[in-house]
């Protein structure tokens, strides 16, 4: 199987997601993914906020759009699409942020009437890796889950106290994950996460051992298109993997293909997963988008953006090169120069065409 | 030619608050129900104004009656009193052949009033007293144990008017949804319904013919029904195992999410919130999977109210003033708040400028009339600038407001209703200043003022 | 009324306005625009609310309630003081 190429694509494609810096999207690495498969045609970023680095970047994306949050719901989007559509032509997007997944799921009919192609899981599928239901779906699949106990007050903490091993994560049910040290902790990153995220609140026992990433492709089926697993090596005080070393790890690989099985997968996912020092796969969580370090597949020799794209348009892949073991990525954040007009052009406009 | 005009408005940017899609494109308007214009409606009825549309309600009864009924024939849609027992409501859906579901001796005298015959009564609710029971045994309506006392005072009274009332047993379970309720019927995990069971079958006063649960409302999971349906059934199994006995029907309560999103709830509603073929597949899946409904035909019930009538009530309300906030945001004051509008504490509902409104848009919290903080009905989304007399339209409101409204500080407004036919038609006059005193006395000695 | 910070004002045509002695930026609407562009020419109140009737379709106490809520940001942004 040789490297992907989309030089002979003369199409559109949208991604979101284009901020960079402390706390990554995963848009900026998906462009550059597409651009070095030789993809020639128009990238159009669809941004939430003016100050998103990526729209600041030359090169990278030809026009740039915003977007009304998810949370305003479908009338809003579809309103601001079709004005996008008036000013171009969009073939296939690329969504890459959590809050906005069901969205372009709800609406694929709506987005096929327009043209544009996603390659994304369906609703079920997207629903059983809801942080929520983790818990409920897979273990009777021998897939094991660290406990975990849904909160709906931050009283529950309290209730569940003498059952608890300090320190805890909590989670939001959408972004965010706190260590917690102690109950005044767990009950404090409760509201922070209850205010922003709503109900409800993740608590999961912390499973000591060693933490892997996979960023998969998986093709609605139940088989893996693609697989590229990391283990970090570099950790930011957020938590976030800032470096990473593909790893060859029989185990991981057919722990992960259990889990896309389970699901029949379809488009990209990552997953966090933990072996115990006891050796045991715990599963911690499904995104359901590219990482922001999916560059690291590219580089180690599948391109899982470029391939998204060709699924979308209707092509048939059946599995992507090997990946080369050892390969390493170290997050560089460097400083972009520009100038507070561009900031006004798109704040204002609500848009940049370069 | 003059340029349209818009109110000035400055804003400072920061990281975070550089979101102006709104400005050009986003908010729309809607200036008519049903193709009735919101301003005859105003002038007809004044405003705050509660309106219901009429074919909504029908089409969504008869949409969800046949998306349930094609997974499983024998499916029945009881109405919910509680969540809109205004008459003109519940009139049609008992013309569209719904049942009445009542929770209250003061459902049941609705129902009855209206001349729903008892045994097409279905009473559920924690808190039957006495009186209420006896009639409800003596006019053979369905009565859904909730407690042992309950049970308790339902065989004496049996006993004493000589009858054998038809019954079904409240039960709680996992569902797999949190949180958890377990305050409604008796639990059947750890085995309390099984007892149950046991106690009101040795008892012998007392036709035990459903099995009913209420296992949330707003549910977002449409598999938590297919867990409800598939742990009753297999009761119904163990009942017929051991006793011998079978059940005329299943009742899996309400708890279908309407399109409102919830305050704590990112992703809104239309998003979110299942579709009737959603939660009617996963009920069928576990129906059609049971061998107890192969050789049995059980009815099933269902009580849900709110996806029936919240989206076919809408709340016109009229500004009266609007301020700027310290934080940027503009704050509007409608003449209608939490204390008709119930609901907006739950739900981010929609509101909806009743007009084009050419321009800018500000970021802008809606305030009840009411002189209390809590008095919001809506957190801050882009709005066009309002003047006063300016109406908005906010929806769904059509469940729970109507029954749940308080008297308090103002009068509760006309409700309205748009037939089929177009015709604006008066459900519920204004309250005046009668309404709030006439069951008042004031005694002897403070009538000197 | 001192309106000394709003003449540093860097004002964009699209309704951006750079604050450069100290790196804020604003967004205003069309007609906040035409109100800033007017006070920078060093009009008074009563000629702007004038100009804003003649400019857009507007009844003059509309505007002028509506100018004194905008003066009232002004002030709380302290572009203009008393």
């Amino acid at each position: 199987m040789t490297k992907l190429n989309l030089s002979h694509l003369d199409i559109t494609v949208a991604v979101s997601g284009l901020k960079t810096g402390d706390n990554p999207q995963p848009g900026v690495p998906v462009i550059r993914s597409l651009r070095s498969a030789g993809f020639k045609g128009k990238i159009v970023g669809l941004v939430y906020d003016a100050m998103e680095s990526g729209i600041y970047l030359e090169g990278l994306a030809d026009e740039v759009y915003q977007m009304p949050y998810p949370s305003t719901g479908a009338e809003s989007f579809l309103t601001r699409l079709d004005y996008i559509l008036s000013r171009t032509k969009v073939h296939v997007v690329i969504p890459t942020l959590d809050s906005e997944i069901p969205l372009y799921i709800r609406l694929e009919k709506e987005l096929m009437q327009r043209g544009i192609k996603t390659f994304l899981p369906t609703e079920e599928q997207f629903n059983l890796r809801d942080k929520i239901k983790l818990a409920q779906f897979f273990p009777p699949k021998g897939i094991d889950i660290p406990k975990t106990h849904l909160l709906q007050s931050a009283d529950d903490i309290y209730k569940l106290r003498d059952e608890l091993d300090f320190p805890v994560i909590i989670k939001g049910r959408l972004y965010e994950a706190y260590k917690a040290l102690n109950l005044f902790e767990a009950q404090k990153y409760f509201y922070e996460l209850q205010a922003k995220w709503g109900l409800p609140i993740i608590m999961q026992e912390i499973i000591p051992g060693d933490e892997f990433n996979v960023v998969i492709v998986g093709d609605g089926k139940g088989h893996c298109l693609g697989m590229v697993p990391q283990r970090k090596l570099v950790i930011t005080d957020k938590g976030k993997g800032f470096g990473g070393v593909v790893v060859k790890n029989p185990g991981l690989e057919s722990y992960a293909t259990k889990v896309i099985e389970a699901l029949s997968w379809r488009g990209p996912c990552e997953l966090e997963i933990i072996k115990s020092e006891d050796g045991v796969f715990y599963l911690i969580e499904i995104n359901p988008r590219f990482p922001a370090w999916v560059r690291l597949a590219e580089g180690s020799g599948q391109n899982q953006p470029a391939a998204t794209v060709l699924l979308a348009m209707g092509e048939t892949l059946h599995s992507l090169p090997p990946f080369k073991p050892g390969t390493l990525f170290i997050r560089h954040a460097e400083d972009i120069i520009s100038d507070i007009s561009l900031l006004g052009d798109i704040s204002v406009n609500g848009e940049l065409v370069r | 030619m003059k340029k349209i005009y818009t109110a000035p408005y400055i804003e400072r940017n920061s990281a975070g608050n550089l979101n102006k899609y709104a400005h050009t494109t986003v908010v729309r308007h809607q200036d008519n129900i049903d193709t009735v214009p919101i301003k005859t409606l105003v002038e007809a009825h004044g405003s705050p104004l509660f309106v219901f549309s009429e074919r909504n309600i029908r089409r969504t009864y008869r949409r969800l009656q046949d998306t349930i009924r094609i997974h499983y024939p024998l499916a029945e849609i009881t109405w919910s009193y509680k969540t809109n027992y205004l008459g003109a409501i519940c009139n049609i859906f008992h013309q569209e052949g719904a049942a009445a579901e009542v929770v209250s001796g003061m459902e049941y005298d609705m129902a009855r009033r209206k001349g729903i015959p008892g045994e097409r009564i279905y009473f559920n609710g924690p808190s039957k007293r006495p009186a209420d029971l006896e009639r409800a045994i003596s006019e053979g309506a369905f009565i859904h144990i909730d407690h042992l006392e309950e049970l308790y005072l339902i065989e004496k009274l049996a006993d004493e008017l000589s009858l054998k009332p038809k019954v079904a047993l409240r039960l709680n379970m996992d569902t797999g949804i949190s949180p958890l309720w377990t305050r409604f019927g008796f639990n059947y995990e750890n085995g309390e319904a099984y007892r149950a069971v046991q106690r009101l079958i040795s008892g012998g006063k007392l036709h035990l013919v459903g099995l009913h649960t209420h296992i949330g409302t707003f549910i977002l999971d449409p598999n938590a029904y297919f867990w409800a349906a598939t742990k009753l059934l297999a009761f119904a199994q163990t009942i017929k195992d051991n006793f011998g006995i079978i059940m005329e029907y299943i009742d899996l309560g309400g708890g279908f999410a309407s399109s409102n999103t919830l305050i704590d709830q990112y992703t809104p509603g239309e998003l979110a919130s299942p579709s009737f073929e959603q939660y009617a597949e996963a009920i069928g899946n576990a129906f059609n999977a049971s061998y107890y409904v192969k050789e049995h035909h059980p009815r099933l019930i269902l009580e849900t109210g709110r996806v029936l009538v919240d989206e076919a009530g809408y709340l016109i309300s009229s500004v009266i003033g609007k301020k700027n906030l310290p934080t940027g945001e503009r704050a509007v004051i409608l003449d209608a708040g939490v204390n008709i509008n119930i609901t907006a504490w739950w739900y981010k509902q929609r509101l909806m400028p009743t007009k084009p409104f050419p321009g800018s848009y500000q970021n802008t919290v809606f305030y009840g009339p009411l002189c209390m903080n809590i008095d919001v009905i809506r957190s801050a989304m882009p709005f066009p600038d309002l003047y006063y007399g300016d109406t908005v339209l906010i929806s769904p409101v059509g469940a729970y407001n109507v029954t749940q409204w308080m008297q308090f500080i103002e009068y509760r407004p006309n409700v309205c209703l748009i037939s089929e036919t177009g015709n604006i038609e008066l459900i519920r006059e204004r309250e005046d200043i009668t309404d709030i005193t006439n069951r008042e006395f004031i005694p002897e000695h403070l009538r000197q003022i | 009324m001192n309106t000394n910070q709003l003449m540093t004002l860097a004002v964009n045509k699209n309704g951006f306005i750079f604050d450069p002695e100290n790196g804020v930026s604003y967004t205003v609407n069309e007609t906040g625009l035409f109100i800033l562009q007017k006070m920078q020419d060093g009009l008074q109140n009563g000629e702007i609310i004038s100009a804003l009737c003649s400019e857009f379709d507007v009844e003059k106490d509309q505007a002028r309630s509506d100018y004194e809520h905008f003066l009232a940001m002004l002030k709380a942004l302290s572009l203009v003081e008393d």
